[in-house]
């Protein structure tokens, strides 16, 4: 299968008032590419997901998606065209129940109209059958289908998490945006997480950009790697690049005052 | 038995049934969608004086019934026509400021009431046919509670509900913020102009102290004493509401000249006790019916076992 050009970020620049969030970036990301965006706090790498998830309105540039430029598209419509995303501050349905989380997620692809829900049509009782089926199939693979009915809010950290990831996946996006998968997590839940996140392109075929601060997940995830330093675009590339970047190190680590570098560095 | 079967107890029965009515569609405005609202009395005025305008100045020669259904279609109509442009201004608001703009809203309605000749004005809206009666009430109870269940089961109400949830993830999974919120609330106020219209035409009276911005409150109470998005509860809480102050006067003078004073007592002691309101938002039973399903679930997954 050749990758084609799945979105595409043009010379996108924020600005809040006097501050420059994310200044003139460009990147493009391929189907089934699994990418990820790390730079240091502050350095604009939510602010680019809240651009591509609509939330914000670029100040300059464009965001082209699947061949369509997504200016002045509101965020549920976006949803539609198929980008997904999850919070760095957990944002679940907290009173309602995992699966009626997971069965939100599939909002976009409900198939009847008001009508059959308010009269209980056959066609009302299909859909919710169909759509019921599907939520099981992804809980079974997230290894939640024993928790479906209770209230997200009862759920452990990590298990919400994956809840926001299931229920992501849930409208069959194109392109998948992980905020901070793995912050809070442990090193095995890290670990397992970074199956999941592989098991997932694999089985659903789709895209993946990544925010996050764990060098091991980033660098044992990502065939693509985007830094981001002060909203500029300081470095791209294989992990391998992108490690040995002077830029990033100095990013990272700071500046070094000497001169005779030898580029050695430490995790 | 003539003590609980008269005229007197007959008409709090119907009250009761139409503030059940109200209090349900205030639910779906306040406790679904999340939406502060204090204006829906002034919507329980509109279709009041909506559908008494039509049948006092406008009513067909057919028979009452037919007339009846059409006073109470127009009484939605207007009603929710108004929940569409107090809504389409307000919603833009969100908590306690969208709380002060509907409460605004709602004394607008009455004060345009008091000062509309045609309806009587401050002398109160007299002469309207008596054309409904408990049955046309408590058939109306029905359908609305099967209609709020059933939307509350469908994608659209799990739509809603996801917006009082958290509106920033609601929007990431597709749902139409402004649009659902509008429905919600303009949908409310057709319900509650049902029950003006209702209460119109079993009480042959209105007046505009009836849909002061005090029954607003009354009617969020009730919501709140059920619990806010509980359809069942939103029920439970109007028969309280509604059956307490009255049941009070039936215990010699010196507790009903009391009545208010333990009424109050009543409302904040349960309030204390269940400070989510009495089912919380879960449904009669909900509760109770998730845990057989989440044991029959752990029953069945021992034998299979998860995982991927």
């Amino acid at each position: 299968m050749v990758a084609s050009t799945l979105l595409s970020v043009e010379n996108v620049t924020m600005k809040f008032g006097g501050l420059t969030a994310v200044d003139n970036v460009s990147f493009t990301i391929e189907s089934k590419d699994l990418a990820a965006i790390i730079g240091p706090n502050g350095a604009g790498k939510t602010t680019l997901f809240n651009i591509i998830s609509g939330i914000y309105q670029p100040t300059l540039g464009n965001v082209i998606f699947n061949k369509m430029p997504l200016k002045k598209i509101k965020t549920s419509k976006i949803t539609k065209l198929g980008i997904a995303r999850t919070f760095q501050n957990i944002r679940l349905f907290k009173d309602l129940s995992v699966l009626d989380n997971v069965r939100l997620g599939k909002h976009t692809r409900i198939a009847y109209n008001f009508f059959d829900g308010i009269f209980r049509t056959s066609r009302f009782h299909a859909e919710e059958a169909k759509i019921e089926k599907e939520c099981d199939e992804l809980l079974h693979l997230f290894k939640l289908d024993h928790k479906k009915y209770l209230s997200a809010k009862n759920l452990s950290y990590g298990e919400q998490r994956k809840l926001e990831m299931i229920r992501a996946i849930a409208s069959q996006p194109k392109l998948l945006l992980l905020d901070e998968p793995a912050a809070g997590m442990n090193p095995t839940e890290t670990k397992d997480l970074m199956e999941l996140i592989l098991l997932v392109r694999e089985r659903f075929q789709i895209a993946i950009v990544l925010i996050e601060h764990d060098m091991k997940l980033v660098m044992g995830l990502a065939e693509k790697i985007f830094v981001l330093d002060y909203g500029n675009l300081i470095a791209s590339g294989s992990p391998k690049e992108v490690q040995n970047n002077k830029k990033v190190i100095e990013a990272y680590l700071g500046a070094e005052i000497s001169s005779n570098s030898n580029g050695e560095t430490h995790e | 038995m003539e003590i609980l079967f008269n005229d007197y107890t007959l008409n709090i029965v119907v009250i009761t049934g139409i503030f059940i009515i109200l209090s349900l569609s205030l639910n779906l405005i306040n406790g679904l969608c999340g939406q502060f609202s204090l204006g829906h009395a002034g919507f329980f005025g509109v279709g009041a004086y909506g559908s008494a305008f039509f049948s006092v100045y406008y009513a067909l020669n057919v028979p009452s019934q037919v007339n009846m259904v059409m006073a109470m279609a127009i009484g939605f109509i207007i009603a929710s026509f108004c929940g569409l442009i107090i809504g389409g201004v307000c919603l833009r608001l969100r908590g306690d400021y969208l709380a002060i703009a509907t409460l605004g809203f709602g004394e607008i309605l009455r004060i345009i009431f008091m000062n509309t000749d045609q309806v009587g004005g401050p002398r109160g809206f007299t002469d309207i046919p008596k054309w409904a009666n408990i049955y046309w009430v408590y058939v109306a109870v029905v359908l609305v509670t099967i209609l709020m269940l059933n939307l509350k089961k469908s994608a659209f109400g799990r739509a809603i509900v996801s917006i009082r949830e958290d509106e920033i993830a609601a929007e990431n999974m597709g749902v139409n913020l402004f649009g659902y919120k509008l429905f919600a609330f303009s949908f409310g106020a057709g319900l509650a102009g049902v029950a003006g219209a209702l209460y119109a035409h079993t009480q042959s009276f209105l007046h505009p102290e009836s849909f002061n911005f005090m029954w607003s409150v009354i009617i969020l109470v009730m919501v709140i004493l059920g619990g806010l998005g509980s359809v069942t509860g939103s029920i439970i809480g109007a028969i309280i509401l509604m059956i307490i102050p009255e049941a009070l006067r039936f215990f010699g003078h010196d507790i009903s000249s009391l009545r208010m004073t333990i009424f109050a007592l009543l409302l904040i002691g349960l309030m204390l006790l269940r400070p989510n309101g009495i089912f919380g938002t879960f449904e009669w039973g909900e509760k109770r019916r998730q845990k057989q399903k989440l044991l029959a679930l752990q029953a069945s997954g021992e034998k299979s076992g998860g995982g991927i």
